[in-house]
């Protein structure tokens, strides 16, 4: 992507060069986001993406326009839709839909006006509502630190593990974990309860968790804010038998103790950056600039964040 | 709702009569069904563990309690008086995004951590003042109802604090948050800091309740406003300080919650209120007003959290049905209550 970037760079400066030329009729781009508002710290962070994006892409591209529209639930962000459709007339989408069925409708009136969309993140229904489809990887959300865990323990111990929120995302993320756990038999899940992404949740079934079991060696926190209120509550119990916390998202907070090799128990991470609102927007847009289209489906990889690569998931100036 | 007889002789003395003889019966009467109900949690809680009743689990709950607990105490003089205040949650996350925001300034600003501190905490509770404060003045000199203004200020705190918070977390710096973190994990005497300040807001919520004259006055206009305006009652007045009391007691459970974790995010506080409002209930105190108790409402918090303490101990049913149960036990405990009215 940098050596895509730097070809725009020098596109510019070629044309720059070139200023008494007329520019070449290229079809000006109208592009529309609609995503959900920053009510905790993850779209917190997709909106920092998506404000970024529209700032370095603006600047770039002299005929690409970008609306960024946030609902704080599901019909206000169809009604936004249609806004975008019907007023600022929009000829691309990038959508980060609040639920899959509830907004298939909607996104499906503004692909049928002619606008070419990319879903991010939570598939529509009906995927004929869609141009082109850009999500995280669930699966190696679970996968990785059920594998990271496995190794660091050679195959034995005891895990608890929270939950999210009961949703498809939350299933599909335990099921990996469960999946890969199923080929160590010495190491048993010993629980898993929700605690809502939330760090107060957390906090409080953490401390029942330390309560109940006397002997705790890996605790995958599945998120990073989550992660949080798991430490301070094995802080409080002072107790000294878990050795790995593992939490997920690569938070910048998390990242950088990681880069600084601060907690030992905190070795690594696995990456659900809201950053891949900013690549599906990159992508959308330069691809209709070009007049192109995107593959139907673009999984951004989820990676293990280890020392040796948390700088590149560093983005002190991103709230997330 | 007070028998009609009340309506037809305007007199004060007979409110403060009602108010003087009452408080120990009803107040003994409504406890009990709360208090049933949590011995035989806490019975069914050992059977199920036997962690379930060690000193150390016994400070979890109470200290996790302590931040419902507290501002539950300033709910039940808001249900008792009538009102309602849905913004509680909402509050106490601006308070303590405002709060951390503060002591990170003033902390390198004014060269004393400490200090910056201790004026922080003071902060939070000057802050839940004046935002109760509004409440009041909303409420009673510019005759909106209570549920309107604080469902509007429960949007509009959250939203500020996202604002500030830019969507993310507000976290208090490393060393201060160390010079803060015992007022919520130190202990005093075995027993951690912020139980102590619990017992101690229910002492004095339950004095000012039961032996004052504010209290009865907060009673009286619960059961009657308009008998309590002729009986010389200063409505407004006593509705305004109910939603400061509240505020105040805000601004005390988030002093208590800052140093935690300290940070804040969107999603700190949510759904605070209907914990608070539920444990008020549970307690006995009637939502339309007019009578309850501290002690039930103390009861009802404890009860609330001892539930999902013992949810998270066990792992009998499926996590599913966590929140099901949680509704069940409410019910019941209302139950229990309703018959001994």
């Amino acid at each position: 992507m940098t050596s895509f970037t730097r070809r725009i760079a020098l596109t510019a400066v070629a044309a720059a060069a070139l200023a008494s030329l007329p520019a070449f009729a290229a079809e000006k781009v109208n592009l529309g986001v609609s995503i959900p508002a920053a009510t905790h710290s993850f779209m917190g962070g997709i909106n920092y993406w998506a404000n970024q994006a529209k700032k370095d892409l603006e600047k770039e591209h002299k005929d690409l326009k970008i609306t960024i529209k946030t609902a704080a639930n599901a019909p206000e962000q169809a009604n936004q839709l249609q806004d975008l459709s019907t007023v600022t007339k929009i000829n691309a989408l990038v959508v980060f839909p609040f639920e899959s069925a509830a907004l298939t409708k909607p996104v499906a009136q503004v692909k049928a006006k002619g606008a070419y969309v990319t879903v991010v993140d939570r598939g529509l229904t009906d995927t004929s509502a869609q141009d082109a489809y850009v999500a995280g990887d669930n699966t190696a959300f679970g996968r990785i630190p059920a594998e990271y865990i496995a190794k660091q323990l050679g195959g034995k111990g005891n895990v608890v593990a929270l939950r999210g929120i009961a949703t498809t995302l939350d299933n599909e993320r335990m099921d990996a974990f469960n999946a890969v756990l199923k080929n160590y038999p010495d190491i048993k899940l010993l629980d898993a309860k929700y605690a809502n992404w939330n760090r107060d949740d957390a906090f409080k079934v953490t401390q029942d968790y330390l309560t109940r079991f006397k002997n705790i060696d890996a605790i995958w926190a599945a998120d990073d804010d989550m992660a949080v209120g798991v430490l301070k509550a094995i802080e409080q119990a002072k107790r000294d038998d878990i050795k790995i916390i593992f939490g997920g998202a690569g938070a910048k907070g998390m990242v950088k103790t990681i880069m600084d090799g601060k907690d030992k128990r905190i070795g690594a991470d696995v990456s659900y950056s809201p950053k891949f609102i900013y690549d599906a927007i990159k992508l959308t847009a330069e691809a209709r600039l070009k007049g192109e289209k995107l593959p139907a489906t673009t999984i951004i990889p989820s990676v293990l964040i280890t020392k040796e690569n948390a700088k590149d998931f560093y983005h002190p100036n991103s709230p997330f | 709702m007070p028998p009609e007889p009340q309506t037809s002789t305007p007199q004060p003395e007979a409110a403060q009569h009602r108010g003087e003889n009452k408080p120990r019966w009803t107040e003994r009467l409504h406890g009990l069904g709360p208090v049933i109900g949590l011995v035989l949690l806490c019975i069914g809680g050992t059977l199920l563990n036997s962690d379930f009743a060690t000193v150390d689990n016994a400070m979890n709950v109470l200290t996790r309690t302590a931040f419902i607990g507290i501002i539950a105490v300033g709910m039940c003089f808001v249900i008792i008086s009538g009102g309602i205040d849905l913004s509680v949650g909402s509050m106490a996350a601006l308070i303590a995004g405002s709060v951390i925001m503060f002591i990170n300034w003033a902390g390198p600003a004014s060269g004393s951590p400490l200090m910056a501190v201790v004026m922080g905490a003071v902060l939070a509770v000057v802050l839940g003042a004046l935002f109760g404060l509004a409440h009041g003045l909303l409420i009673t000199k510019g005759r909106i109802e209570p549920f309107i203004v604080t469902l509007g200020t429960l949007g509009i705190f959250r939203a500020y604090l996202t604002y500030f918070a830019d969507g993310g977390a507000l976290t208090l710096d490393n060393d201060l948050s160390d010079l803060y973190a015992p007022v919520y994990y130190a202990s005093l005497a075995g027993i951690p800091v912020p139980v102590w300040v619990f017992v101690v807001v229910a002492i004095i919520g339950g004095v000012i309740l039961n032996r004052t004259a504010y209290g009865r006055y907060v009673q009286a206009i619960g059961s009657n406003e308009q008998v309590a305006r002729y009986a010389a009652v200063d409505v407004d007045r006593v509705k305004i300080l109910t939603y400061v009391l509240l505020g105040v007691c805000v601004g005390i459970a988030t002093l208590l919650y800052v140093p935690r974790l300290g940070s804040a995010s969107p999603t700190t506080g949510l759904l605070w209120e209907l914990e608070a409002i539920a444990a008020v209930i549970v307690g006995g105190t009637a939502l339309k007003g007019g009578a309850g108790s501290i002690t039930g409402t103390v009861v009802g918090a404890i009860l609330l959290s001892v539930i999902s303490n013992i949810l998270n101990l066990t792992s009998i049913i499926s996590v599913y049905l966590n929140a099901a149960v949680q509704g069940f036990v409410i019910i019941i405990v209302a139950f229990l209550q309703r018959g001994r009215r």
